[in-house]
């Protein structure tokens, strides 16, 4: 990547967005990668099935953490079913650039907590 | 250790380069710059070549049938034996056991001696520099069978406390299990001088010495340990492969580590009894053409001269020590002075280790980011993830200057 292709990634990572934690959240989950030691926790406030909010925190590598923040731009007002389906190369493509596939995990580390979150909370 | 000066005539870092295949890749474009040899180092054309040659006129099982192959390889394979027997000046080539790697050697002293030997409430010393393979077994025998496992402690300088050393020997002590050259700081432990102090209370000793045996001259009957766990791959060896030394007199009286094929000396419906040592250890079919090929890098290096290693690669360290020094949002951890062999952590300021990586690998460059298998020893110099650049002999004053160009793009980048 050249440096623009960062900035998209950098503004996310330096300025995250939905950054903390929900009181009483209807969904919770959080998970690492121990390899590299990313950690993702997300939070999520459910209303008739639709995420009405949600909130992330957790530390790591600029990949993990602006990803996260990318997607908790784009799930407010998506149902549970929506987001269960949502594709892998999907949320690889809204990081805007391609990345190296030895990021991937980090990349996806978001997607893959928020959908464990919502699994938990449907077959607890 | 001394380190004798390099005879420049002898030893060509541009010239054996070409010995190497992969040196030629390209990756994102650029040429491979490997600083990644504290994980693995790269293979030699000689030991992919008898990889190939054995698998081409040899292949066959050992210690089995009265066939030709199976005579060749069968004397192939102990050859490879003697090989890394002279390598670390063991007198009797039975005292070798080939492994996958130095993890699965420390099990076996674990499985094979410790399980048996140890009971409750005895002790196991080990350092805070150890890596997770000469941490976790212990761990696993003091849940087990309720030993006590205390650490010696490391200074900022990235040294071990050896007057704590002595004083955590006691009577109790039944193993000092030390790493001769750390994967995270290159601290080179003096493995003779405590090997002594544990001898003196009756302890046996293990040494680590996945980072040590590829980069300098390490000989067991100086140091006197009764254990050496050792890396094949992590010295040109083709991976899945490792060795274990042990005392003769020690791995005879011990029981065997893994049970079945080859190990045995005679099998009956009620019971068996055990083949000789080094078979004992080695149940099933091993890494034949690997244990092999693992014999040919000892050939390569050996003809290098380890002294001619050690002395390129102190080269090599202090070249980088200087350069990553020019910068002082750099972190160096634990490079105090004492004896290194060529490995460096350290982190980029407001930067995370995976994304100084990250760029390093679009230049082409292969380090390593993370907790390098060590996590009590980060833990303790207060970081949890570092980038860790180490050294070969095929690594090259141009491909550290290189890797320091592109920490200052990260820097730029993501700082």
């Amino acid at each position: 990547m050249e440096p623009d292709q960062y900035e998209y990634i950098l503004d996310h990572y330096k300025n995250p967005r939905n950054y903390g934690k929900i009181e009483g959240a209807d969904a919770s989950y959080e998970e690492g990668i121990p390899s590299c030691g990313d950690v993702v926790r997300i939070d999520v406030k459910l209303a008739d099935g639709v995420i009405e909010d949600v909130r992330f925190s957790g530390t790591g590598c600029a990949i993990s953490q602006a990803s996260v923040s990318i997607l908790t731009e784009s799930v407010k007002g998506k149902s549970v079913g929506e987001i269960l389906s949502l594709k892998d190369e999907e949320m690889l493509s809204a990081l805007g650039k391609p990345i190296s596939p030895v990021r991937f995990k980090c990349a996806l580390l978001g997607v893959k907590v928020l959908k464990k979150a919502l699994l938990a909370k449907i077959e607890p | 250790m001394e380190r004798a000066a390099r005879n420049k005539t002898d030893f060509d870092p541009f010239k054996l380069r070409e010995d190497f295949p992969i040196l030629k890749r390209r990756v994102h474009g650029k040429p491979l710059v490997y600083l990644d040899n504290a994980a693995t180092t790269q293979k030699p054309n000689v030991v992919i070549d008898t990889l190939r040659n054995f698998y081409e006129t040899h292949n066959s099982n050992i210690h089995r049938g009265v066939h030709t192959l199976s005579y060749e390889s069968t004397l192939m394979y102990e050859e490879a034996h003697e090989k890394a027997a002279r390598l670390i000046g063991a007198p009797d080539w039975r005292s070798i056991v080939f492994t996958r790697n130095a993890t699965e050697s420390i099990n076996l002293v674990a499985y094979a001696w410790g399980l048996r030997n140890l009971k409750k409430d005895d002790e196991v010393l080990i350092t805070l520099m150890e890596h997770h393979s000469n941490i976790v077994p212990w761990q696993m025998l003091r849940d087990r069978i309720g030993i006590r496992l205390n650490y010696v402690r490391v200074g900022r300088s990235g040294e071990l406390d050896l007057d704590g050393l002595a004083g955590l020997i006691t009577e109790r002590t039944k193993l000092v299990s030390v790493v001769h050259a750390s994967n995270v700081l290159g601290t080179i432990n003096p493995v003779k001088r405590i090997s002594d102090a544990a001898h003196r209370t009756g302890a046996l000793v293990l040494v680590d010495a996945a980072q040590s045996v590829p980069h300098m001259p390490v000989d067991v009957s100086d140091i006197g340990c009764d254990f050496l766990a050792a890396s094949g791959h992590k010295m040109m060896g083709p991976t899945g492969t490792g060795f274990l030394y042990g005392k003769p007199e020690l791995l005879e009286s011990m029981e065997p580590f893994l049970y079945g094929g080859d190990m045995i000396e005679k099998v009956t419906m009620e019971r068996s009894t055990w083949n000789e040592i080094p078979w004992k250890f080695e149940a099933g079919t091993p890494d034949i053409g690997g244990a092999i090929a693992l014999g040919a890098a000892v050939d390569y290096i050996t003809a290098l001269g380890l002294e001619n290693v050690a002395a390129y690669e102190d080269e090599l360290l202090g070249h980088a020590l200087g350069r990553l020094s020019e910068h002082e949002w750099i972190k160096i951890y634990g490079h105090g002075g004492g004896e290194r062999v060529g490995v460096i952590s350290f982190n980029v300021e407001g930067v995370h280790p995976h994304d100084v990586a990250g760029v390093l690998d679009e230049e082409g460059i292969a380090v390593r980011s993370g907790h390098h298998c060590a996590q009590p020893l980060m833990a303790d110099l207060g970081m949890d993830y570092a980038v860790r650049m180490s050294f070969y002999l095929y690594n090259t004053k141009e491909e550290i200057d290189l890797a320091v160009e592109a920490i200052k793009k990260a820097k730029k980048l993501f700082g």
